[in-house]
């Protein structure tokens, strides 16, 4: 078993934190707090998992900027290949380097494939990118986003580098991370996981949250929008998620809507704008149907219902 | 077992840990028991965890051991109740440090608890005792799989208890081949129609003076495969073979999922991947409910495409619909939700048992709604269809 560095202790408590993310203005419950001081802690990877648009990727972009690390990303597709994650030679340069040495004559083979494969002709990929930070360097935030979209043989791939964090390249060696890499997952659960690769992360379920962290969000993510206007919003979507949509809205839809609704000039949700803007908040053509219209200004009355009287 | 005070009221720091690291093992024993499973590195990694986060707040131990232990979404209730059972007492960390009850009274029953979790909790003697499974006798049948003894023209409605066995192990060992379709990887391939420069410079490197050219194609694989069984009571017969068919094809390929309806949905792929057939028939029945009152086709598609449909059918899936298509259902529109389906599959075909009657017409609402939505509408009411089937698949 390998042994483990001892850990730099890159965060004191959970609070720590909590107040670390709302520095970065993400507004996030004590238990993805706890669990990500847990992956800091222990230097496990963490696997993020949810529906679409609840703030899984943002996790990762204030995690580097709260720690002041470099963020790199990985963006996962079906097909994605060492080629394309790990590294790359640079073919177009070393055939030139072949013609040239031919044409200049003189170099015998070994010499040549040396100087073919070394570092100078590698294209490093994020992957590789992540494991070579240079040592008294940092270890950069390595953001793997939307697992689920690649397919077996990858995550296979994945599941060795991250557990030893070293990637071997055939004609150079093998290189290890002098500091492991903090490792963010994504997922948005179009496909499971691999159980192996998701016992070595630590787990988390993102959920959407509850009307007042999400007012909460809101105030910081659209601050242009009134506290009515947001409040509405708020209200509006939260019933929403009550009901059997095919696709709930998620947090990143509040945001944008609240940011539509003021780019109208609109203070208010009215029947009117919101007939308007409804595509902002539901993607699928099923859902608009179901909740425009009768729907929509029912719901729209329960949220007046509910305005606090001053 | 209660946790001894000390006479002097103190327990040494190497006592509180070493209690600590049995509590939490205590604790993962009795998850597994509910079924979620647990590897010893994850009881490893919830001590340490625990260690990291310390035991102040209860909300803290809980999101520490659940980060630890749980590793699915649906796991996330049963642990909430174990957890609740378990750290009991609701005192105990603000009383002295460290100090975590495990309570071990049985359940009080008025209080509802899962099954499975009650199941898991009560002591070896209330488990009822399981029957014996008799052995099956080891029948030679002849090699060559076409020739196993049985007509395979005769319905599986008219079988005797002897036929269906045979009829079962036949499936067991029926040929399977699947349609492969291209993927998004290359692969070396000497009449492929692209230029792998990797290995072409590779080998060129090494022989000066010429560059040899390697050539790719993209691989291909099966495409995902789901099966969606009706097991309402009027295709017992035939859904019981289908679902050997099903374990047949789980064990045989990757990529597989099954599902059960009857009046709703269950996922039952991971009980399917049992090699044994007896023991993953035994878990699919213990994990559907029971098939009482008409079947709700349109509210188990409905269910499948909220929850599932993205999240198997990706890649032009293949569906394979298993049901007589005839239902009692009003909530949902089952025009509505196969038309949906069908934008999900890449193919869907629909095995109707009713298509043994050669002068079968499709008049009930149900079978006219579904109809133009599916690619294929063929029988599977006998050996031979179960053979066309296969064959089917493998185009």
């Amino acid at each position: 078993m390998r042994s483990r560095r001892s850990v730099k202790l890159l965060v004191e408590s959970v609070d720590e934190v909590g107040s670390l993310l709302e520095s970065g203005d993400y507004v996030c419950d004590r238990a993805l707090a706890t669990t990500l001081f847990l992956a800091l802690r222990l230097q496990r990877p963490i696997l993020l998992e949810g529906e679409p648009g609840v703030g899984k990727t943002e996790v990762a972009r204030v995690v580097a900027t709260a720690l002041g690390r470099r963020l790199i990303r990985l963006q996962c597709y079906e097909g994605l290949d060492v080629a394309s994650a790990v590294y790359e030679w640079n073919y177009p340069r070393q055939m030139m380097e072949i013609r040239l040495a031919e044409s200049k004559g003189g170099q015998d083979r070994a010499t040549l494939e040396r100087d073919i494969f070394s570092e100078r002709f590698l294209i490093k990929r994020p992957l590789l990118e992540a494991l070579s930070c240079a040592p008294g360097e940092l270890a950069p935030v390595l953001l793997i986003d939307e697992l689920d979209r690649t397919d077996d043989p990858f995550e296979a791939f994945l599941l060795e580098i991250l557990s030893d964090f070293q990637i071997s390249i055939p004609e150079l060696g093998t290189i290890r991370a002098s500091e492991p890499p903090i490792v963010i997952v994504t997922s948005n659960r179009t496909r499971e996981i691999h159980d192996a690769l998701k016992r070595r992360c630590l787990y988390h379920w993102l959920d959407a949250p509850d009307a007042e962290r999400e007012i909460e969000i809101l105030a910081r993510k659209a601050p242009a929008a009134s506290t009515e206007l947001r409040r509405q919003i708020v209200g509006f979507v939260q019933r929403l998620r009550q009901r059997d949509l095919f696709k709930p809205p998620g947090v990143s839809e509040s945001i944008d809507w609240a940011t539509a609704i003021v780019a109208l000039d609109q203070l208010a949700l009215t029947n009117e704008n919101i007939h308007a803007t409804l595509g902002v908040v539901l993607k699928y053509q099923d859902d608009l149907r179901k909740v425009r219209g009768a729907a929509a200004a029912e719901i729209l009355a329960d949220v007046f219902a509910d305005a606090p009287h001053r | 077992m209660c946790l001894l005070m000390h006479p002097t009221g103190e327990l040494s720091v190497s006592e509180r840990v070493s209690e600590l690291a049995g509590n939490v093992a205590r604790f993962a024993a009795l998850l597994r028991r509910t079924g979620i499973s647990i590897g010893t590195g994850q009881v490893l990694d919830s001590v340490r965890a625990l260690a990291a986060v310390g035991v102040e707040r209860r909300d803290d131990v809980f999101w520490a051991l659940h980060a630890a232990l749980i590793r699915r979404r649906e796991d996330h209730p049963l642990f909430v109740e174990a957890f609740e059972l378990f750290f009991r007492d609701p005192h105990a960390l603000s009383q002295t440090l460290a100090m975590l009850l495990p309570m071990t009274t049985f359940p009080d029953p008025s209080i509802k608890h899962s099954r499975r979790l009650d199941e898991a909790h009560g002591s070896q003697r209330n488990r009822p005792a399981q029957p014996a499974k008799p052995k099956s006798e080891l029948i030679e049948i002849s090699v060559v799989p076409s020739d196993i003894e049985l007509d395979r023209r005769l319905d599986f409605e008219q079988m005797s208890a002897a036929e269906i066995d045979a009829a079962n192990r036949a499936i067991a060992r029926l040929p399977l081949v699947w349609k492969r379709q291209n993927t998004r990887r290359l692969g070396p391939n000497s009449r492929g129609a692209r230029i792998d420069r990797r290995r072409s410079l590779r080998q060129s490197a090494t022989v000066p003076g010429s560059i040899r050219l390697v050539y790719a194609a993209p691989q291909k694989r099966p495409p995902p495969l789901v099966i969606l069984i009706d097991v309402s009571e009027s295709m017992e017969r035939y859904s019981r073979i289908f679902l050997h068919f099903a374990h047949a094809v789980s064990n045989a390929r990757r990529r597989v999922h099954t599902f059960v309806f009857g009046t709703k949905l269950t996922n039952i792929t991971r009980s399917l991947r049992h090699r044994d057939i007896d023991q993953a028939l035994a878990d699919v029945g213990n994990r559907t409910p029971g098939a009482r009152g008409g079947t709700r086709i349109a509210t188990s598609l409905h269910a499948f495409n909220r929850d599932w449909a993205r999240r198997t059918l990706g890649g032009g899936a293949q569906v394979l619909f298993f049901s007589d298509g005839l239902e009692r259902d009003g909530e949902y529109s089952l025009d509505f939700e196969a038309d949906r389906l069908r934008r999900f599959a890449g193919q869907l075909t629909w095995l109707n048992p009713l298509l043994r009657y050669r002068g079968f017409q499709p008049s009930a609402a149900g079978i006219r709604a579904l109809l133009p939505h599916v690619d294929d509408f063929l029988p599977i009411h006998n050996m031979q269809s179960l053979i066309d089937l296969t064959v089917a698949l493998g185009q």
